[in-house]
């Protein structure tokens, strides 16, 4: 028994990262390093309008003056900001014939990832944004969206074509002097996506962008911004997969959304950037800031996420309930293997009369991966009749992982409902074995417990993607109990 | 079928059985009674296949093969059922999950397609019936939160969905009330097949005034001390096992 199970925990843990190929594509990068320099050949190349440079640089002057933050249960070795490529960008070959064909190695690249940049081929219902290293490849079904006054494309189309819009949103709800990593993205974001859904409509179809970091030593800071109108619906997800390396990669991120009255916005995140390697070499290092504002009454905004990858994240999606009866809703499963680490959890910030939360986290440590909640519920003295429920349930699997929880609660009305459930549990030699006896192997058995331990998230995805959420885990976890 | 030739074990160093000889026939019904600590769980813990029972002589044969080579889930596949004396409960994980899961895996083993949802679920409902199982349990998730008595009995329900050839029943009258136990027993009655066998480890004679065995064993002190007919477990019932100590 013994050698079977050193042979299930050999097969998994040598077993490779299935995304960690690496395309060969010509790139357009800059130098490493960042100034004041690197930011205006940003904006330059990007042929920004005179206020977003002047964003930029606003942010990255403040920038100047933080420190990277230190209270995160993270071991994070020491980041050189200056050995870092700020902009590369896949050498978009356009034959003038057709400027809307892709370069072949591109839609390669994409195959293999399983995401076709044709429409035709693409699963039928979801419009997907490609965003390789800095920039914007391709969106899908621009156009049947536009039928219907959707807007959806990339951050830097946005820019030239819809500049007012993102005039009047960029930076409301993560304001740049946020935090050191979301300043750090205000100053030299590339790209990433907007979306823009009219007052009164449904958007028909998944929405969703797909980040792909190809190039060795640059870092990708996109930025997403989701504006849902007055009675409005999107669904919209992220994916996220990059080459097996054995330097560590920096990815910063900052998303936001704002749902205007009756709006509803659920966002969900399958995050498998690549983890680093059994000994825990190389890997990105995940530093997003995401949070949606409920704006007007009756909003909801549903955050979902499953993260497998990355060798460090730190992540907090928020909602602020600024409207009165809105709700905001947080689902997650975060997976920590070998030495992965993970400090994640939400915020979710009551301002409005009679508004609703729901945490439910899910942690699972294997290997010796360190996974951390931390959560902020925080009632406002205005928001009578506030309601929050949270669970945060840990699952470890060996004895060399780590679970830790730190919920932080401030209430400053007296009529607020506040609950909290924590629970933690093991994978039992027992409960192995019953399912052994009954004909299940090892293997399946860790699946079958830890996809009955995650079902409450999981059923929240989009049903396309929670099957492969449910693959993912499986293949993340496999053999992980010795 | 079972051939179980001076099996020794220990556990964590300490010898708990010292040379147990044992032959299971087709058809067979076999019960073994004896005290608390005298090896019973043991032997059936070393037959399903548990790792923490270490053989440390002898052989144990099932069809001719030998059974301690194989995994616990090549045994369950090859047939063998343990009903356990305290049932594992795994939260989150349905019944219908996990019973679709272990037929399936046992039909994949004979070459047979997976059963379908609605195939599945058929069959699911007529052993539900057939051992009298409330069906809401297996809505629920395995074992969590069942009473001893519906822990028991979902025991046997699974032993129905996956119709073993050798089904051994550790103890599983124990903590049941009367009706239980009649439930439990003729659930064991109908799923006997005239070429499947079973081994009944109890404590008390009560179970085999429902379930009859061929041969009644008494285990003590980690071995086999007497065999006979179902004769013996009522003149055991009478004596108790200070008259086996005592020979």
């Amino acid at each position: 028994m013994e050698n079977e199970h050193e042979r299930i925990l050999n097969d998994v843990t040598t077993g490779e990262y299935k995304y960690g190929f690496y395309s060969d594509i010509e790139m357009e990068k800059i130098p490493k390093g960042l100034n004041e320099d690197v930011v205006r050949i940003i904006s330059k190349k990007k042929n920004e309008p005179e206020w977003l440079l002047e964003f930029r640089l606003k942010s990255f002057r403040h920038w100047l003056t933080m420190k990277m933050p230190g209270w995160a249960n993270l071991r994070i070795p020491d980041i050189d900001y200056q050995d870092i490529i700020y902009y590369a960008a896949p050498k978009l070959n356009k034959s003038p014939d057709s400027p809307d064909e892709i370069d072949p190695e591109l839609k390669r690249t994409f195959d293999r990832l399983g995401i076709p940049l044709e429409e035709q081929k693409h699963l039928s219902g979801v419009a997907v944004d490609a965003v390789m290293d800095s920039v914007s490849v391709k969106t899908t079904f621009r156009e049947t969206l536009a039928e219907l006054g959707i807007i959806f494309c990339s951050f830097s189309e946005a820019v030239q074509e819809y500049p007012e819009l993102v005039k009047r949103y960029l930076g409301r709800v993560v304001p740049y002097t946020d935090n050191f990593f979301a300043t750090l993205n205000s100053a030299v974001f590339s790209d990433g996506s907007f979306c823009y859904i009219p007052k009164g409509v449904r958007c028909p179809m998944e929405l969703s962008t797909y980040f792909r970091i190809n190039a060795a030593n640059t870092g990708q800071f996109e930025r997403t911004l989701l504006v849902a109108d007055e009675e409005s619906y999107v669904s919209y997800l992220e994916g996220c997969t990059a080459p097996m390396r054995d330097e560590n990669q920096l990815h910063a991120a900052v998303v936001e959304i704002i749902a205007e009255k009756n709006a509803e916005v659920k966002y969900s995140t399958v995050q498998n950037w690549y983890p680093g390697d059994r000994e825990g070499r190389g890997g990105i290092f995940n530093f997003v800031t995401k949070r949606g504002i409920c704006k007007g009454e009756n909003s909801r905004i549903s955050w979902t996420q499953v993260e497998t990858g990355s060798a460090i994240t730190w992540k907090y999606p928020a909602c602020i309930l600024k409207g009165d009866n809105s709700t905001g809703e947080f689902f997650s499963v975060a997976v920590t293997n070998n030495h992965q680490q993970a400090d994640t959890g939400t915020k979710m910030i009551h301002i409005g009369k009679n508004t609703r939360s729901t945490i439910v986290s899910k942690g699972i440590s294997a290997g010796e991966g360190q996974n951390s909640y931390r959560g902020l519920v925080k009632v406002l003295n205005n928001a009578s009749g506030a309601r929050n429920f949270s669970q945060c349930d840990s699952l470890l699997l060996g004895d060399k992982c780590g679970a830790h929880t730190f919920p932080y609660i401030e209430i400053d009305n007296p009529t607020a409902i506040v609950e909290h459930e924590a629970t933690t549990s093991k994978i039992g030699e027992d409960q192995i074995f019953y399912c052994n006896q009954r004909g299940i192997s090892t293997e399946d058995a860790i699946g079958l417990i830890v996809n009955g331990y995650v079902r409450e998230v999981i059923n929240k995805l989009p049903m396309e993607f929670a099957v492969e959420a449910q693959k993912l885990l499986q293949i993340s976890l496999e053999g992980s109990v010795g | 079928m079972l051939v179980i030739n001076n099996l020794h074990v220990a556990i964590g160093g300490k010898i708990i059985l010292r040379g147990i000889n044992l032959e299971v026939k087709p058809g067979e019904t076999h019960a073994i009674m004896g005290p608390n600590g005298s090896g019973k769980s043991t032997l059936a813990a070393v037959i399903a296949g548990r790792d923490f029972a270490q053989v440390t002589e002898g052989t144990v044969e099932y069809f001719g093969k030998n059974l301690l080579e194989m995994a616990p889930e090549e045994r369950s596949r090859k047939g063998i059922f343990l009903g356990f004396q305290y049932p594992i409960e795994i939260p989150g994980v349905s019944m219908v999950n996990f019973m679709k899961t272990a037929v399936n895996e046992h039909r994949k083993y004979r070459g047979l397609e997976p059963l379908s949802a609605s195939d599945f679920l058929k069959v699911m409902r007529e052993k539900k019936e057939m051992v009298d199982i409330d069906s809401k349990l297996a809505n629920r998730s395995v074992n969590e939160g069942f009473s001893g008595g519906e822990k028991k009995k979902n025991e046997i329900f699974q032993m129905a969905m996956l119709e073993p050839t050798l089904a051994i029943l550790d103890e599983t009258d124990s903590g049941l009330d009367i009706d239980a136990l009649r439930v439990v027993a003729n659930g064991v009655n109908k799923l006997k097949r005239p070429d499947s066998s079973a081994v009944v480890i109890t404590h008390y004679q009560r179970l085999l005034d429902y379930i009859v065995p061929d041969v009644v064993h008494v285990l003590y002190d980690g071995r086999i001390v007497r065999s006979a007919g179902k004769e013996l477990a009522l003149e055991l019932e009478e004596k108790g096992y200070e008259w086996i100590r005592n020979e």
